[in-house]
């Protein structure tokens, strides 16, 4: 499978430990990656709250940088997913709109065609459940998580609102964090923050409400004895790991729980040593985890 | 017909010879049609079972507004949804026959089963926007003459029933109960959008300034979710903002420089460079550096940059001095100015709960025709 590739601006920014365990889990998946490296930030929502149109025209060059390719487009965070599917669905709508917007990019030979050759844009979760599939995903797996608790947290962009987000095809994509856990060997958490906000888009508006999401939902995880998390998210792992101790302190408990990447959960079953998947990046330590599956395999 | 479980969370309002008071649970089983409605099933459990069982409702129709639940933990209105799909919804995890389960909403204080308190909640924030007309005291001799593409605009905001679902869904609410939340803030942006209302600047200036106000909303999309009437709520906040930000409404929130930082930094770099958006939306510019309120949050700021540091996050020379963030390669940097310039000056805001899609009219058009051809 080969795919064009949006590595997004957080998971080479403050999070390179995604970036570098998707190449990893790529490579053990079969999956061939061309990285869209003239691609542009998908603008995260902010950008459209500013001038919706400039977002559309961004995320729009986008779309056609990978339809140059004639590839499928794969990204690998949920608010991307969320601010492009936002973009798209008023680009497909809109023939007239598209025209306008299209202008933009002629300049430098550019062109986003609703729909050309079925395009798609699919996060890495939505790919590996849809595309990959679960039974491919279970024969990868040579140390299955066995004994593992993980908690899903999905992040808002990969949920809602479910019309913009191709529910309709795909109705389950709210409860795909939870068939690959299962699929990796693990043992999901349920709990109740699992698809609720992590409040990072306003950690530098209002921090404490920011904080506060962030910790009551890492508490409540605890609370139901998850050994981790586990997001698709970058921007929420962004305050659910790197803010963690800072969360503590707003909700006055101690924290202390470990947050995954996917590719991180997905490679620590297909048998790679956490120190390749960038684990020790980790603001909160992953020590609990790596010491629970040597348990497991011992 | 078909049998259902509604489970439903009651709450007692006081101590009685069956318990204290406080919450607890109790399963109805109900006969119906999977077409009809949680609401039905709820009025029949009143009627044949418990007739103590508190539910709000009026017109079964989701005109009213009267009837907000969670209905397998989403906030909606009861008689807007029918059984067999709430059913559906609550076996798709686990399988089997688990129960439909209702809840009183969220965010409000339950007075007794499933009937909330809106008044000190809902109602109180609503009128903190102050939800009514502000013209300029000088009535016409006739009615005041507004664009339709003025009234087109604020369509969405005035179809608003005053359920409450979207209070209740509200994520930042939960964590900031003062937030002023979804449903008010969609009707401050109904008159901020009326060109009769000659208060527009303050109304922006006021809700900017506030802590709880548009700044603290997360953007999580929950209250589009629940919204039974396409309100889209968070749209309504995210217009406030852009309003905001046209007039250059500069608040102590950092919500304005937040966005003006992010969307320049894209300008020249393409990508995000974290640590000047950080830096620039907690104190812009050279003088926003010498503040104390940029000084307090670059300082809050510091622990989270020296542990990122030690953990290895940021340790390169990009993250750690804002500003030398790689641009994009090539001509692709020249390629996204273009874009801003012209993005810039145009501003089109398409709002496709007005316009609709293109299928959608081409339906439209072709329904007279399959008339004709009927007849």
């Amino acid at each position: 499978m080969k795919l064009a590739y949006w590595p997004g601006c957080v998971s080479r920014g403050f999070t390179t430990e995604l970036h570098g365990s998707m190449a990893l889990v790529a490579e053990g998946l079969g999956i061939e990656l061309v990285t869209l490296d003239r691609a542009n930030c998908c603008g995260a929502g902010v950008i459209a709250e500013h001038n919706q149109e400039l977002a559309d025209t961004l995320n729009a060059r986008t779309f056609a940088l990978a339809q140059e390719t004639g590839l499928a487009m794969m990204n690998i965070c949920s608010t991307c997913q969320g601010a492009q599917s936002e973009c798209q669905e008023r680009l497909d709508a809109n023939a007239e709109y598209r025209k306008h917007i299209n202008e933009a990019l002629s300049g430098e030979g550019l062109e986003y065609v609703a729909g050309k050759d079925g395009f798609t844009n699919k996060n890495f979760l939505w790919l590996l459940v849809e595309d990959i599939g679960l039974d491919t995903l279970r024969d990868k797996v040579t140390r299955p998580l066995e004994g593992l608790r993980v908690g899903p947290f999905y992040g808002c962009y990969v949920l809602r609102p479910k019309d913009r987000l191709g529910y309709e095809d795909f109705p389950e994509r709210d409860i795909y964090l939870e068939k690959v856990i299962d699929a990796l060997g693990g043992t999901v958490v349920d709990y109740d923050g699992s698809r609720k906000c992590c409040g990072f888009p306003i950690i530098t508006m209002n921090r404490e409400t920011s904080l506060t999401q962030a910790g009551t939902h890492i508490g409540d995880a605890i609370d139901r004895g998850a050994d981790c998390l586990v997001t698709p998210c970058p921007l929420c792992h962004l305050n659910l790991d790197l803010q963690q101790p800072e969360a503590a302190k707003a909700v006055n408990r101690d924290l202390g729980l470990a947050v995954l990447h996917l590719p991180q959960l997905v490679g620590l079953a297909m048998g790679f040593e956490p120190a390749e998947l960038g684990m020790p990046r980790h603001i909160a330590s992953t020590d609990a985890v790596v010491e629970r599956l040597a348990a497991t395999t011992a | 017909m078909a049998d259902y479980t509604l489970r439903v969370r009651r709450q007692k309002p006081e101590a009685d010879d069956r318990g204290p008071a406080g919450p607890y649970w109790e399963d109805f089983e109900v006969d119906l049609d999977p077409t009809l409605s949680v609401l039905d099933g709820l009025l029949q459990a009143k009627d044949r079972q418990d007739g103590s069982l508190a539910v709000r409702c009026s017109c079964r129709a989701a005109i009213c507004g009267s009837c907000g639940v969670k209905v397998n933990g989403q906030s909606t209105l009861a008689c807007k949804t029918q059984l067999g799909e709430a059913s559906e919804a609550a076996n798709r995890l686990n399988g089997g026959s688990e129960p439909i389960v209702v809840e009183p909403m969220e965010n409000m204080p339950v007075i007794k089963d499933l009937v909330t308190d809106m008044e000190s909640t809902h109602w109180k924030k609503m009128r903190r926007v102050t939800p009514w007309l502000l013209d300029d005291g000088n009535p016409p001799e006739r009615e005041r003459v507004v664009p339709h593409e003025n009234m087109v605009d604020i369509t969405q905001p005035i179809s608003c029933i005053q359920c409450g679902a979207c209070v209740s869904a509200c994520l930042s609410m939960e964590a900031d109960p003062d937030f002023i939340g979804p449903a008010a803030l969609a009707k401050a942006y109904r008159f901020v959008g009326d060109p009769r209302d000659v208060e527009t600047d303050e109304r922006l200036y006021d809700l900017a300034q506030d802590p709880h106000g548009i700044y603290d909303c997360t953007h999580c999309f929950s209250c589009i979710t629940a919204c039974p009437k396409g309100v889209d709520p968070m749209n309504q906040i995210m217009r406030l903002r852009r309003a905001a930000g046209e007039a250059e409404i500069v608040d102590k929130n950092n919500g304005h420089n937040h966005e003006v930082a992010f969307t320049k930094i894209i300008e020249k770099k393409g990508t995000l460079d974290e640590s000047l958006l950080l830096q620039e939306s907690l104190a812009p510019g050279i003088v926003g550096k010498m503040k104390p309120a940029g000084v307090k949050g670059l300082l809050e700021s510091l622990p989270t940059a020296i542990r990122g540091i030690k953990s290895g996050k940021m340790r390169s020379i990009s993250k750690l001095i804002p500003g030398i963030h790689p641009k994009l390669p090539g001509d692709a940097q020249d390629k996204v100015e273009k874009i801003y310039e012209r993005a810039e000056k145009s501003r089109w805001q398409l709002n496709l709960y007005i316009t609709g899609r293109d299928e959608d009219l081409t339906e439209a058009e072709e329904a007279p025709e399959q008339e004709e051809a009927k007849a």
